[in-house]
């Protein structure tokens, strides 16, 4: 059976290699720094299940440290040559987007022909991550393709990955990091907190409020944040699960699904969202940094008030 | 009824602290990476655990989320190789080939291009480095242009704002349909973390609704710009030119 572990020896593999590629590169400033980060990532893919947790922590504050103080730069990229790079487009033309575009058709390939290769006590894919094992396979398979097609070596697509990855700097390991918080927040009985603040002072009885209450909060949560992720745990460990899929019995998936989106709404109305609301404003030479904001209201009130509306009538 | 279960049970608020640090910290402009942790740490102890547990807590929910990073950054090899060889290139080349007669229909084209792709997971393809300064907002702009002589400042503005916004929205709302964004995994990893099962993809599909709502309602927002843009001009050109009729019934009556 093809599971996750198999996927995450794939990315420790790589990870390793970026680490190695960090500390013999001279002209990455620290780059000791950034092969540690890169190293220990590496080591949690590969050895992270045989690893006591408190030691995975100790990894775990420490690469957030070296993430947060700024030891991932950029190395020095030697892209195409203007010329080399007008051929590739010459001669690829359209092609260029089949790679990328194979990675979905063939995660939808693998979820639902593979998926299907199973018996009573054996499966092809792990049944319980099917999605995400599909998805790896469906990289795995993308990857000969577009070394074909661009005639490159494999080499070169891990070094693309890096400059990828160090281009994202800390922002690589904050979705992850997020997430470990929300796990976090469940443990210290954060939810519980919020569950029995929002029971005291929502009329929860009524499935509309719960219903508002919910992608409200998630909105303005945003709003103060900047983030939807970070207000994602939050809101739905103290009002989603306690009053939606536990008390009105919604859906969770669809629950979680708008929820996001009702954060996204709150992501278009704050300044707080500054890589999407302040940085363009900047970049495009507007004398007012709030207009694209102003802009997006609208949308986002229109589109927030929608929200409510399906989420009220998809999840029960 | 759950109310009374909760009034009976003596609820520790303590670990909300962790909650006011997130806030305080993204508020205050810190590092969101550090934020995050010294959030970790902080609700932990208000939780009244001690260290060696916090840090056991942080490795193990890290290894449970290890899902995240894969999505993320598995991908990154062959979009990376499709880039060097010019992915954003073709990209700007099919938007300018497009050819359009006013800025709502040109910004619905770049709505649905850029909401469709991030919704097959190629985010990188838009962004405002990349595809608004140089492309969408001076195409934009360039179509105004051609309708109307003597833009106002303030219509240049709002035309480039609104390329902007639209780029937003079409990458906000298609990305989440995608199972591999991590917006989908960290949704399931949270859930399943506290004991609620689900699938990545039923997630995707019911993001799907809210992914046709969001273009629907920017698209007629689009259309409503225009008209707006109509006036901003008529308002200017009245004030401006008000002997020349020619501009005047040229910006009234447009061109279609």
């Amino acid at each position: 059976m093809i599971s996750l572990s198999f996927l995450y020896l794939l990315l420790g593999l790589l990870l390793l290699w970026i680490a190695l590629l960090s500390a013999f590169d001279r002209t990455l400033p620290n780059r000791f720094a950034a092969a540690a980060f890169w190293g220990c990532y590496a080591l949690v893919f590969l050895i992270g299940d045989y690893l006591p947790h408190m030691l995975v922590g100790i990894m775990v504050v420490l690469m957030a440290l070296l993430a947060g103080s700024g030891a991932l730069k950029a190395s020095a990229h030697n892209a195409l040559s203007p010329k080399r790079l007008e051929q590739s487009v010459q001669r690829l033309g359209n092609r260029v987007f089949l790679p990328p575009l194979l990675i979905p058709l063939l995660t939808v390939f693998g979820v639902l022909v593979l998926g299907e290769i199973k018996g009573a006590d054996w499966a092809l894919l792990d049944p319980k991550n099917l999605t995400l094992v599909s998805l790896g396979l469906a990289c795995l398979v993308s990857l000969p393709v577009v070394c074909v097609l661009t005639r490159e070596k494999p080499q070169q697509a891990g070094i693309e990955a890096k400059r990828l990855m160090e281009a994202m700097g800390w922002a690589v390991l904050l979705p992850q990091l997020l997430a470990t918080l929300g796990l976090l927040f469940n443990e210290a009985g954060v939810g519980t907190a919020v569950a029995a603040l929002s029971e005291t002072y929502l009329a929860v009885n009524e499935r509309w409020v719960a219903v508002a209450a919910y992608c409200l909060g998630m909105a303005l949560f945003t709003v103060i944040m900047g983030n939807a992720f970070a207000a994602f745990p939050v809101i739905t460990a103290g009002i989603g699960i306690p009053l939606l899929v536990m008390q009105q019995g919604a859906n969770p998936a669809v629950m979680a699904a708008i929820g996001m989106f009702s954060g996204y709404c709150g992501t278009l109305m704050t300044p707080m969202a500054a890589n999407f609301n302040i940085v363009p404003a900047a970049l495009l030479e507007l004398k007012d940094p709030h207009l694209v904001i102003k802009m997006q209201l609208p949308t986002a009130l229109l589109l927030l008030a929608a929200n409510i509306v399906l989420l009220y009538l998809l999840a029960f | 009824m759950l109310t009374e279960v909760t009034q009976t049970v003596a609820v520790n608020y303590w670990p909300l602290c962790g909650v006011a640090l997130v806030i305080l910290g993204f508020v205050l402009r810190f590092n969101p990476v550090l934020v995050v942790l010294v959030a970790g740490i902080g609700t932990g102890l208000a939780a009244l655990m001690p260290l060696s547990q916090i840090l056991s807590e942080l490795g193990e929910g890290f290894l449970k989320t290890r899902t995240l990073p894969l999505i993320l950054l598995l991908p990154l090899a062959i979009i990376g190789l499709a880039e060097r060889h010019g992915l954003k290139q073709q990209a700007q080349a099919f938007i300018a080939r497009r050819q359009t007669s006013s800025v709502a229909k040109f910004l619905t084209l770049y709505l649905a291009v850029r909401e469709g792709t991030a919704a097959l997971g190629l985010t990188s393809l838009g962004g405002h480095p990349q595809m608004v300064r140089p492309l969408v907002a001076p195409m934009s702009e360039a179509i105004a242009e051609q309708r109307w002589q003597n833009i106002p400042d303030l219509m240049r503005q709002k035309v480039r704002a609104m390329a902007a916004a639209t780029d937003n929205i079409g990458l906000f709302f298609g990305e989440d349909i995608f199972v591999a964004f991590g917006a989908i995994v960290l949704m399931h990893t949270f859930l399943r973390g506290s004991g609620i099962e689900t699938d990545p993809l039923h997630i995707a599909l019911w993001g799907i609704p809210t992914a046709l709502c969001a273009f629907a309602i920017h698209a007629l927002r689009l259309h409503q710009f225009d008209r707006q843009l109509k006036k901003l001009q008529a308002d200017a050109a009245g004030n401006t030119a008000k002997d020349d009729a020619v501009i005047n019934t040229n910006s009234s009556t447009g061109v279609n």
